[in-house]
């Protein structure tokens, strides 16, 4: 049997403590718009306005929306993160106001993530 | 970046990392004095002196294994267009940055979509108090999130609902006070300004 690290057991209270951070919030979902300088000037804040505008548009209340820096991979900006309570985070890239609409239908709603958009999944959380 | 509104989300974004609980954004624009100015302060962690001097260098960052651009864009953005900018800051103390820029020189960017780069800090920042003052000559328009809140009780400032709100009564009164500015540009052209 694999012997547990320490960064496995900071990982696994990583993961609760996201969840209980959603859970605690009331929101089922989070979406993270990568808004450093490289993904503003990307199309980032267009794709947050689209995706705003879905949420709105949708009337739901358990969807929260949140910004963080660069992420690092600057080319492949505008870059979002989905997170829903008990799937593992995803990650897309290349936006643009069209495809976070269609990730906002198929994922943020009916769950199955959008895998042609998809950078990475299942690695890393954002909070 | 094509206009001043994105400049402005990005420092603003600068702010919110810095751990900022209250920024205020001034958008000034005096045809009189032809001055188009953008003054955003936060009561953030603050920069030591070494670090205001760098503040302008593209390669200089206080973010571990990033590079910071958003002020030295804003900076170069504001010379473009015959101005400055300026930074006081203090560590602890919060930072005020202001660009200046000439209103009616050739190069100055729009400023944009304004209401959605306002709309994007408030959703992703509801914890934060965001002061958005816009003067045009002598018009003023003020939306303070902090009183917003008071009023809104147990409804959330990044409610869809909220956020529209505030969007379309900035859009309407940018829209209603731009023949103004016309006009006085146009007039102070014709006098030489």
């Amino acid at each position: 049997m694999t012997r547990l690290t320490i960064e496995d057991l900071l990982k696994i209270k990583e993961k609760h403590q996201a969840e209980f951070n959603l859970r605690e919030g009331g929101y089922r979902a989070k979406v993270t718009v990568h808004m450093g300088t490289c993904g503003i000037a990307a199309g980032a804040r267009a794709v947050m306005t689209a995706l705003m505008d879905e949420i709105s548009n949708a009337g739901i209340k358990d969807v929260i929306v949140t910004t963080s820096g660069c992420a690092g991979l600057c080319a492949r900006e505008p870059m979002a993160t989905v997170e829903i309570i008990n799937q593992p985070p995803v990650k897309y890239c290349d936006l643009n106001e069209e495809q976070i609409k269609q990730i906002f239908k198929e994922h943020i709603m009916a769950g199955t993530p959008v895998e042609k958009y998809v950078l990475v999944a299942g690695c890393e959380t954002t909070y | 970046m094509e206009d001043l509104s994105l400049h402005i989300l990005d420092v603003i974004e600068n702010s919110i990392n810095a751990d900022a609980a209250k920024i205020r954004l001034t958008i000034t624009e005096d045809t009189g004095k032809n001055l188009f100015s953008i003054e955003i302060t936060d009561n953030g962690r603050g920069m030591d002196e070494e670090a205001i001097k760098m503040a302008s260098d593209p390669f200089f960052t206080t973010k571990a294994k990033r590079t910071g651009l958003g002020i030295p864009f804003l900076a170069d953005a504001a010379r473009e267009a015959g101005g400055n900018i300026s930074i006081k800051s203090g560590k602890g103390q919060g930072t005020t940055i202001t660009a200046n820029f000439q209103h009616d020189h050739i190069d100055r960017k729009p400023l944009g979509d304004i209401e959605k780069t306002i709309a994007v800090l408030i959703a992703a920042g509801p914890h934060i108090d965001f002061i958005f003052e816009f003067k045009r000559n002598e018009k003023n328009y003020l939306i303070d999130t902090a009183e917003i809140k008071e009023k809104l009780g147990d409804v959330p400032v990044n409610d869809p609902e909220v956020i529209n709100f505030i969007k379309d009564g900035i859009r309407q009164w940018l829209k209603d006070t731009q023949d103004m500015i016309r006009y006085d540009l146009n007039k102070s052209r014709h006098s030489g300004l």
